[in-house]
């Protein structure tokens, strides 16, 4: 057993020694960099389009997923090394993508098999980005309430309403979408999952300009939408199972997400750096105290996720611990965000210009303010942690 | 690296003693000790059974008359009688003296006292602390060569179970430097040494610790523990062993108080509906269970790392005391405010938690000293 998986890394390291470009082994400089692939993508380099193809064909965008669909059919250990492998060389992600994270795993539990082998295939090789559609202007934290009917006419589906909060819904090339295809049930039990091409007439998409001044989500307004019965998943008015399915994947990300980004910039160091020591302690001691009660709790939080991951692994369910992995990783990533703001005093002030990267860091600590309300509110997710895991009434 | 998850072994470890508190020592035998006033603060049978067990030997090796169990089982126990309340030498000999022993590398000494922890005959403290405040590098008391022994003499504190200790690890100022950390030396100092008082205190969690006083006292060079100047790292790695075992008997705490809050959340009716019912309490139950799971991960990597000689160590070790100080600060607040008046009598049991917390947290250092320190080994 150690000793094939000792095969396999000494195999996948002398297959990224060879096929992942010297460019993608430096860190991005911003997330400008990152490659989301799609139809309307610009590849930035033909290093950044080879490393796409080249893991698309090996199916290690998607490394633990079936081969039948593309994927790289990776057991748990060996995911494992292909990560240390991918982080020992400082490789680039190949490719960014929610088709990955998100719709993936919902189709490879809930889809028919028609619909694994024509959506999924694309979606490793990146060559069709998604985007969701779950949020409605009245239906937030409330999502089960959402409205946008999907009417059946007989061989297709006629779709009405509006989607907001849809994450780079610009460049979505396909949309995975819950509809409401019963109004006259409780809420849960009318809605449906559903998926279309984003070229399809009648969807306008508009983008929504945040704080930060940037427009990473948009609105999305349907008016008679043909959808095709063949691209409806799962049992119809059960949607909402696979949106609550989907919705732990999201949650999850959101959360690694949170603790990859902790491993990139220690903060005591950068503010040692930046603020200047005095015999080898910072030299603002309150913001050292807010620093070392920050990283305290982010490693901690690492620990924690080392130790349910290997929880996981004896066997034990994740259930709705995801949940508060969700909290409290974003908590985390906002309250390092307000603390590099904090260390770089003045100069995180900056709004334009080429010294600030463009205001990259002020506009970085605005969207996280963010972190905490997508996905689900930090409040629902409190809620989710009283009701699921302490049982708590009401 | 170790998966980060308890073993078959150390599971059994941890039920039997769960077991076995629950039966013989629940929390109302802490309250029959205290209101008895028995000395010295626990059970001296209780502390036989322990024996029988097997506690007092969890981590001393097989070469001693020990189990070898190694210190995540000596950790299981600890949180499991941080649940029940359970007095006992566990922290004071079983970890710490032992500890220092053990790290001392001195095998005359070893092979006279820790089979005697064992067999439970004698306990040994550690007595190393000088002011109010945690400094384990301040060392006053001296210690003047004359011929083939040492003349000690000053004072030490808040020695845990000092008064029925039958030995003393003490540290002591054998040279004065530039550095404070340079220059101690570690000691065994038998109780009935000539020279030698202590003046017993009872504490809020109704545990004794004594004030030791030292008067020409002599010790012979083979009761040294270490190198003569160097004990300052078997002082630190002791100390660190006990933070750890510390922030896993406040494990204990905040699981245990926690988990009564949630029953008395889902019992207690107010307005005609369980209190468990608004969210006003519900977001803080739910906050504070995430800050039990981080504590649960970072007192078991920090056991781990003890067994596994990790040179995360000392980081480790003030993270979980850090961790575990304030989340059994958090719990077992959260325990009396959620229970309303009740939490507040002493006919009830949801308040002697927030007292061991206390001592707990204070001893070896409180939440402040280790982020402190945390911040100072991560470079800042």
């Amino acid at each position: 057993m150690s000793d094939d998986l000792d095969g396999f890394r000494t195999r996948t390291r002398a297959w990224l020694e060879t096929n992942c470009p010297t460019e993608m082994r430096i860190p991005m400089a911003s997330e400008k960099e990152a490659c989301w692939g799609g139809r309307e993508f610009t590849f930035q380099s033909d290093a950044q389009r080879l490393w796409l193809e080249r893991m698309g064909q090996k199916g290690w965008t998607a490394p633990d997923w079936p081969v039948e669909y593309g994927g790289g059919g990776l057991n748990r250990e060996q995911l494992k090394i292909l990560n240390q492998e991918l982080a020992r060389i400082n490789a680039r992600p190949a490719l960014i993508s929610f088709g990955i994270s998100m719709l993936g795993p919902a189709l490879l539990k809930y889809g028919n098999e028609e619909q694994k082998h024509r959506f999924l295939p694309p979606i490793v090789r990146g060559e069709i980005r998604w985007a969701q559609g779950y949020s409605e202007p009245n239906a937030g934290s409330d999502l089960a309430n959402l409205q946008a009917p999907a009417v059946d006419m007989g061989d297709h589906y006629l779709l009405n309403g509006s989607k907001i909060w849809t994450s780079y819904g610009d460049y979505g090339d396909w949309m995975f979408c819950l509809v409401r295809t019963d109004p006259d049930v409780p809420k849960h039990s009318g809605i449906s999952f559903m998926l279309f091409d984003m070229k399809t007439p009648g969807i306008t998409v508009r983008p929504i300009k945040l704080i930060s001044g940037r427009s990473p989500f948009c609105e999305v307004f349907f008016e008679d939408v043909r959808i095709p019965k063949a691209q409806q998943v799962g049992e119809l008015n059960k949607g909402w199972g696979i949106a609550k399915y989907l919705l732990t994947h999201e949650r999850e990300m959101i959360s690694w997400a949170g603790l990859s980004s902790a491993g990139s910039d220690p903060l005591g160091e950068t503010a040692i750096n930046v603020i200047g020591g005095n015999d080898g302690k910072l030299d603002d001691s309150i913001l050292r105290a807010d620093i070392a009660r920050f990283e305290a709790d982010e490693m901690a939080f690492a620990l924690t996720i080392e130790r349910i991951r290997d929880e996981v692994k004896a066997g034990v369910s994740l259930g709705a611990v995801s949940s508060w992995f969700k909290y409290f990783g974003t908590e985390l990533n906002k309250q390092r965000y307000d603390l590099m703001m904090d260390i770089h005093g003045n100069d995180a002030l900056a709004w334009t210009g080429e010294a600030s990267n463009d205001g990259k860091l002020a506009r970085d600590w605005l969207r996280t303010k963010g972190n905490s309300i997508e996905g689900g509110t930090s409040e629902i997710q409190l809620n989710i942690v009283a009701k699921h895991i302490l049982g708590l009434p009401g | 690296m170790m998966a980060l998850v308890i073993n078959e072994e150390q599971t059994m470890l941890r039920d039997a003693a769960r077991d076995f508190l629950n039966n013989r020592a629940p929390v109302s035998h802490h309250r029959q000790l205290r209101d008895s006033g028995e000395e010295p603060g626990f059970s001296r049978d209780l502390w036989a059974e322990m024996v029988e067990m097997g506690w007092a030997s969890i981590i001393i090796p097989e070469e001693f008359g020990g189990l070898d169990y190694g210190y995540t089982g000596l950790g299981l126990v600890l949180e499991e009688s941080g649940r029940t309340l359970t007095p006992s030498p566990l922290i004071s000999t079983a970890l710490l003296g032992t500890s220092a022993l053990i790290l001392s590398g001195n095998q005359q000494l070893c092979e006279q006292w820790l089979p005697q922890i064992a067999s439970g005959e004698k306990l040994v403290s550690l007595a190393f602390e000088e002011s109010s405040q945690h400094r384990p590098s301040t060392v006053e008391t001296g210690a003047e060569p004359e011929g083939k022994a040492y003349c000690l003499n000053g004072s030490k504190i808040a020695v845990m179970d000092g008064g029925c200790a039958d030995a003393f690890i003490v540290s002591v100022r054998t040279r004065r430097g530039e550095d404070p950390c340079e220059g101690i030396s570690m000691f065994l100092v038998p109780a009935d040494s000539e020279g030698l008082s202590t003046k017993t205190t009872k504490l809020l969690d109704n545990h004794r610790a004594c004030d030791l006083q030292l008067k020409n006292v002599m010790v012979g060079r083979h009761q040294l523990l270490g190198s003569l100047h160097g004990g300052c790292d078997i002082l630190r790695q002791t100390l660190d062993r006990g933070r750890i075992g510390m922030a896993a008997e406040m494990l204990g705490i905040a699981i245990e108080t926690f988990e009564r809050t949630m029953q008395y959340l889902k019992e207690r009716k107010q307005f005609g509906v369980p209190i468990g019912s608004f969210q006003a309490l519900q977001h803080r139950a739910a906050v504070l269970f995430g800050e039990i799971e981080l504590c649960k991960s970072v007192v078991l990597k920090a056991l781990q790392a003890i067994d596994e000689n990790s040179d995360q160590l000392p980081l480790l070790a003030s993270l979980a005391k850090a961790k575990c100080g304030q989340t059994a600060k958090l719990a077992t607040a959260e325990g009396i405010q959620m229970h309303g008046g009740i939490g507040m009598t002493d006919a009830f049991e949801i308040g002697f938690f927030i007292k061991r917390w206390r001592a707990l947290n204070q001893q070896l250092g409180d939440s402040r000293f280790h982020l402190d320190r945390f911040a100072r080994l991560k470079g800042y």
